[in-house]
């Protein structure tokens, strides 16, 4: 398991592409440290002026839902329309709602 | 062109799932409803080895595809010519970068990859094997290469596959330029001096072959399209894209007053469609076992460069594990 | 420069000359660092070299295209790079050094984006617009490259005995070419007169104290100064400069007169 040990962690990247919008993950790159994983999203990731602040973080890091469980998770909401507006009728002449 | 090695590997694996019907089942579905599998789904073991061999083999040939432009870096004839080059070339390294990450994904290291491509054991695109004497031979590749690659990358933006398609996307996006750029040296040359023109003739005649082998074999001797085309990895046959191309490339080709060297090549009324000569896969074959003209120097320069670099990516770890050290001393 | 007393008007042959020295110092160094470009040590490096080699390349082609304007002789950009002699070069000797190994370019790198931090900074309140106007823009570029180079000195220096050892001969061997950053040559001296650019005395101070932090944090030992100094700039240079035309210029001497 040298081998292993021998890599570049991989960090997962995140880039704001202009003030007033969320981070997006656009992929990964491999780095040893914060430092350099900042560079080299920069050099991979924002070549076009795609962004304006970037965010990495390490992939071991991220905790994420597992798929087996997304009906549990997700599916108990599908029925609740109530917290959607179009589940009330009002009447047209009624403005401003 | 990238799916060329797929089509011979693979069959294995293909009927290892019978345990899993429902999962299997629930996952082609999905699949045909266009909707999108993501890294953490359930996914069939063929379709995650497939993928990795095809993404992998993507890769491998944007950064072997890094050499035979990069060989004119420092040649570039005009100083805009060298700025548009160097930004091709490493986009061609940042494409391969964003496909290692896709690759990634499914449960295999970079590092892994670029061993099996250092150890030979790894496919990539046959037209790398190729030289370029010439400085023509950097327009011949952005325009027919490029275009090549293209014509086979679009569909893939649609792959079933998030992370493959979502590269696929950013690449074809910025790959836009690289044809251009050739096309526009291309026909810098053809319309230029007799002896430029000569140039740009010369390097048509040693990448039209090549570019149309890119597509892979004919449909008729490729084992797997079916399947591929089942889990949505791919979206045309060889032949179609192939057909494709020629159709779009050959009046491009009589833009620039030069001749494709295809002696047979015409059009046909009836089809709507360029009909060329026999293509000659014996070559084909050779050069993807390995004995085209720089199959060998292109995996020494890869080599050279991971051998060479070693000492610098240990060197960049030992630093970050000292540092991590001393934080924890501090803390 | 702004403590020069008597600004004197800036000619057109100076300001020519000027615009060489700084464009040609960046030329060099993007050509150099164009040949790493596909055999860089990891692939995040490759895109990295790339990077700092395209606003190096973008710098020289707005100083020579200036150049050229000054002159009014009809000589473009590419006039300049690809149909001038080795003996009319005037880069600083430092940057046609060779490339040798990643430690050396580092090295080369680090030591050049120290001093152009000081002097873009300078050159900034140029007596004249365009040279201001560039400086502003290679200002930005030239703080990321130092980010970039002084990180490596530090993970190299700070890393393994190998790496210790490789960038240590890398300073050792190019420290000899650090001398002509301030040393006074034609070309500099008469535009700080001119408030054209800084004198060049004046950007040691800020460099030593910069790459002296740095050579700390990265465990290395500042070479002794020596006495020989190559000059560039006096168009004395190093026997890597004609080779490294031979390659650059081929296309342009075999074939002139031709559009590509």
């Amino acid at each position: 398991m040298s081998e292993q040990r021998k890599q570049w962690p991989l960090y997962e990247v995140f880039i704001r592409a202009r003030s007033g919008l969320e981070h997006k993950h656009v992929g990964s790159i491999h780095a040893v440290d914060a430092r350099q994983a900042v560079e080299h999203a920069r050099d991979l990731y924002t070549r076009r002026q795609e962004g304006v602040s970037i965010w990495v973080v390490r992939s071991s890091d991220i905790v994420a839902s597992d798929p087996g469980d997304a009906e549990a998770l997700f599916e108990p909401a599908k029925d609740k329309i109530y917290r959607h507006p179009t589940f009330y009728s009002i009447p047209d002449e009624v403005k401003n709602l | 062109m990238y799916t060329q090695g797929l089509d011979s590997l693979g069959a294995d694996c293909l009927h290892q799932a019978t345990d899993a019907v429902t999962l299997e089942q629930r996952f082609q579905s999905k699949v045909d409803a266009d909707d999108r599998i993501e890294p953490k789904d359930w996914m069939p073991d063929a379709y995650r080895q497939t993928l990795i061999r095809q993404i992998s083999q993507h890769a491998h040939s944007e950064i072997v595809g890094m050499l035979p432009e990069g060989n004119w870096i420092t040649r570039a004839p005009s100083l805009r010519r060298k700025a548009v080059l160097i930004a091709k070339v490493q986009d061609e390294g940042g494409h391969g970068m964003y496909l290692y990450s896709a690759a990634e994904t499914l449960g295999i290291s970079r590092d892994e990859l670029l061993e099996q491509l250092l150890a030979g054991t790894a496919k990539y695109s046959s037209i790398f094997n190729y030289p370029t004497p010439t400085w023509a031979d950097v327009g011949a590749i952005g325009w027919l290469v490029d275009g090549a690659a293209i014509m086979n990358q679009i569909p893939i933006c649609r792959c079933s596959y998030g992370p493959y398609a979502r590269a696929m996307v950013r690449i074809c996006k910025e790959e836009s330029f690289h044809q251009r750029q050739g096309f526009e040296i291309m026909m810098t040359l053809a319309r230029g001096t007799p002896e430029q023109h000569r140039m740009a003739q010369d390097a048509l005649n040693r990448w039209w072959w090549p570019s149309i082998m890119m597509f892979g074999p004919n449909d008729a001797t490729s084992k797997h399209t079916a399947q591929s085309m089942r889990w949505k990895i791919k979206r045309f046959s060889n032949d179609e894209l192939r057909q494709k191309f020629i159709d779009i490339t050959v009046p491009q080709a009589e833009f620039l007053g030069l001749t494709v060297p295809d002696p047979d090549m015409r059009w046909d009324e009836a089809t709507q469609h360029y009909v060329h000569g026999p293509i000659d896969w014996k070559e084909f074959e050779e050069v993807l076992k390995g004995n085209g003209p720089c199959n060998r120097e292109r995996l020494e320069t890869r080599r050279r460069a991971h051998d060479e670099g070693r000492w610098v990516r240990e060197a960049a770890l030992a630093y970050a594990e000292k540092q991590r050290a001393r934080e924890t001393q501090a803390a | 420069m702004s403590a020069s007393p008597a600004i004197v008007a800036a000619s057109a042959q100076l300001r020519f000359r000027y615009a060489l020295y700084l464009g040609d110092t960046s030329l060099i160094l993007a050509q150099r660092l164009g040949e790493w470009v596909g055999h860089a040590p990891a692939l995040e490096e490759d895109l990295a070299l790339a990077n700092t080699a395209l606003d190096l390349l973008g710098q020289a082609r707005h100083l020579l295209s200036y150049a050229g304007e000054i002159e009014g002789k009809g000589r473009s950009e590419d006039d300049l790079a690809f149909l001038r002699d080795p003996s009319d070069f005037i880069n600083l000797a430092l940057v046609e050094q060779p490339n040798v190994d990643f430690g050396h370019t580092i090295v080369r790198q680090f030591l050049i984006d120290a001093w152009q931090l000081e002097l873009f900074e300078c050159l900034q309140g140029s007596s004249d617009p365009r040279f201001a106007e560039l400086a502003a823009k290679a200002l930005k570029e030239t703080r990321y490259h130092y980010r970039f180079s002084s990180g490596w000195m530090v993970r190299l220096g700070d890393g393994t005995e190998e790496s210790h050892q490789r960038v240590q001969d890398g300073l050792n061997a190019l420290w000899k070419f650090t001398g002509e950053l301030f040393a006074p040559g034609a070309v500099d001296e008469q535009a700080a007169a001119a408030g054209l650019g800084p004198d060049p005395a004046s950007l040691r101070a800020a460099w030593t104290a910069n790459v002296e932090q740095v050579l700390t944090e990265a465990t290395l030992k500042k070479p002794a100064d020596v006495s020989y100094r190559w000059f560039g700039k006096r168009h004395q240079h190093t026997e890597h400069l004609s080779h490294l035309l031979a390659e650059m210029q081929i296309m342009q001497r075999t074939y002139p007169g031709v559009q590509w």
